[in-house]
């Protein structure tokens, strides 16, 4: 049987096109960027025109805001901390949610260490932070703000756009982590109000190794890496020119094929919602379908625990990710799907599916079928099930 | 992940089912720490004639309880009490490191159904048992954090690492 990939939160294949422009960057032996030589400047001309288009895919006024990383996390990482640190002296007090990546939650737990402190905002039973509680956690201490675009759990968006203009109007910095948005769904700097955006290149069928930080021009942040002045002197390192060359591609066809994105992705989305419940019954969606990515649903399956569901969904050659504790090696359920309410028990069960352009509505059928076939397995061995089905009876 | 012996118990569980009528059970587990095991046992001249399971839990909990059933079937009781956490894990030819105590919750169980026969046979009650391992590895701020491999406390609030066992707890332990 054929590997089906369902698991694109994961990873994203490279899209031709970007392939290409890799193999070509890797045959050309491109000099380094930072070198003043001819062969120098043709490298780094091709390192500004992937800057080039990164900075029209996110509506920067100007290509400089963009800063080439390594990875979203380290996005993150230098927004948070270059931030914290290079502010220290108007105030030591940081805004967030509950539901952040881990790159976020445990920068600020360092942070924390360091004698920041910290408000870590819940969300409401549609996963979504409310402008106002932003509003009402400001101090005079809030140096900055940072609330996720998507959550990768659960695919919700937040309302960026409301929570930017509330951190604006009290002259605070915001950042937020758009990790598992830019490429997929259209966003614009200037409309989010975001002084300082992450991204990562392999979102959007680019590499992995390639990520970025939008930086709005007179953001005063510290490099995370001390060194030469690569990147306008806000990341010291060779840049891996390669991965940009490939990521430049991406950026160029992400902005060229967004809409054919959405709608791809859309449907395959509507079309599992829809057929689900003549597969299986008693779940729980997580994704709050009015605010959320295009390619990613959420499901808890009562009764059963996620990592043999995906080991069992993985034996019939189909991939998926599950967020139960067992599966992360934390023996901790996530914060995320707990901070929505969930019990421990269902969110155990969760399955995380995300779709990828090259998936069709066959996959969708595939999956579905063997899902039901290994949620009759599973709740057959469970005494969980057992005792919901007595007390039904009893009910 | 798991190696082909686990694998193997995994996708062709032994013994598995409800029992009608059983001698004795065993229920251990809890969903907060992501496992939950019943075991049923038929007792027939001091011997475990016949045995089942009901699992919620992960690939290895799952895997723990078909091999606990496969060694405990046909032992007589007092063999079957000598079943370690570690002979589970041994016939599985091995657990990853963080799986480890979905063998304990095995063991757990087997013991448990055992006591339960045995005290059904001779008229006392069952007292309580005692919880033979930490119920959850869920903290928050303020509050005791173990180890997910040992079980020995956590010091310091930010940790990544477990002096007890030389263990790298990564990001989220």
């Amino acid at each position: 049987m054929t590997f089906l990939n369902l698991d694109h939160i994961s990873a994203n294949p490279l899209l031709p096109e970007v392939k290409d422009a890799m193999i070509q960057a890797i045959q050309s032996d491109y000099h380094n960027p930072s070198s003043q030589h001819q062969a120098g400047e043709q490298a780094a001309e091709l390192l500004e025109d992937a800057r080039q288009k990164t900075a029209q895919l996110l509506g920067a006024q100007d290509a400089k805001e963009i800063v080439f990383t390594s990875n979203g996390t380290e996005s993150v990482n230098h927004a948070l901390k270059g931030v914290a640190f290079a502010n220290r002296e108007k105030g030591k007090h940081i805004i967030a949610s509950n539901i952040e990546h881990n790159a976020v939650h445990r920068s600020l737990k360092r942070l924390s260490s360091h004698g920041f402190k910290i408000t870590s905002l819940p969300v409401d039973q549609g996963g979504r932070v409310d402008p106002k509680e932003v509003e009402k956690a400001i101090t005079n201490e809030t140096i900055l703000v940072s609330i996720m675009h998507s959550n990768n759990e659960t695919g919700t968006i937040q309302p960026i756009e409301e929570i930017g203009k509330v951190v604006k109007d009290n002259h605070i910095l915001f950042h937020t982590d758009a990790v598992d948005s830019v490429g997929i769904v259209p966003l614009d700097v200037q409309e989010l109000q975001a002084d300082l955006l992450s991204f990562a290149s392999n979102t959007m069928y680019g590499p992995t190794g390639v990520g970025g930080l939008y930086i709005r021009r007179g953001t005063r942040l510290f490099p995370m890496l001390d060194g030469g002045t690569q990147e306008n002197s806000k990341r010291a390192g060779a840049e891996n020119l390669i991965g940009i060359i490939g990521h430049g591609k991406a950026a160029e066809l992400a902005l060229r094929n967004m809409d054919t994105r959405q709608e791809h992705l859309s449907r395959l989305k509507s079309l599992l919602l829809e057929e689900l419940p003549n597969y299986i019954d008693e779940y729980i969606i997580n994704t709050n379908l009015d605010h959320s990515l295009p390619y990613l649903v959420n499901i808890s399956l009562k009764y059963i625990e996620g990592e043999s569901v995906m080991l069992m969904l993985s034996e019939e050659d189909i991939a998926v990710a599950t967020k139960s504790a067992c599966a992360t090696g934390s023996l901790r359920a996530s914060h995320v799907l707990l901070s929505l309410g969930l019990s421990h028990a269902d969110a155990q069960g969760t399955l995380v599916i995300s779709f990828g352009m090259e998936n069709t509505e066959e996959d969708v059928y595939r999956f579905l079928g063997a899902l039901k076939n290994i949620v009759d397995t599973l709740r057959a061995m469970s005494p969980l099930y057992k005792k919901a089905n007595q007390a039904t009876a009893q009910g | 992940m798991y190696n082909q012996v686990v694998m193997d118990h995994f996708k062709n569980p032994r013994n598995v089912g409800e029992m009608d009528n059983p001698d004795g059970v065993g229920e251990v587990g809890n969903p907060l720490c992501g496992d939950m095991m019943h075991i049923y046992l038929k007792v027939k001249d001091d011997k475990i004639d016949d045995i089942k399971f009901q699992t919620f839990g992960c690939g290895s909990a799952i895997a723990v309880s078909s091999m606990l059933t496969e060694m405990a079937k046909g032992k007589s009781l007092e063999e079957a009490k000598k079943l370690s956490n570690q002979d589970i894990a041994d016939a599985l030819e091995g657990l990853p490191k963080n799986k480890m105590h979905c063998s304990n919750l095995g063991a757990d169980a087997l013991h448990q159904a055992i006591q339960d026969y045995e005290s059904r046979r001779d008229g006392v009650s069952l007292k309580e048992p005692e919880p033979q391992r930490k119920e959850s590895h869920e903290h928050s701020e303020g509050e005791r954090c173990y180890c997910p491999y040992c079980d020995v406390e956590l010091g310091d609030d930010f940790p990544t690492f477990c002096k007890a066992c030389q263990s790298d707890l990564g990001e989220e332990h």
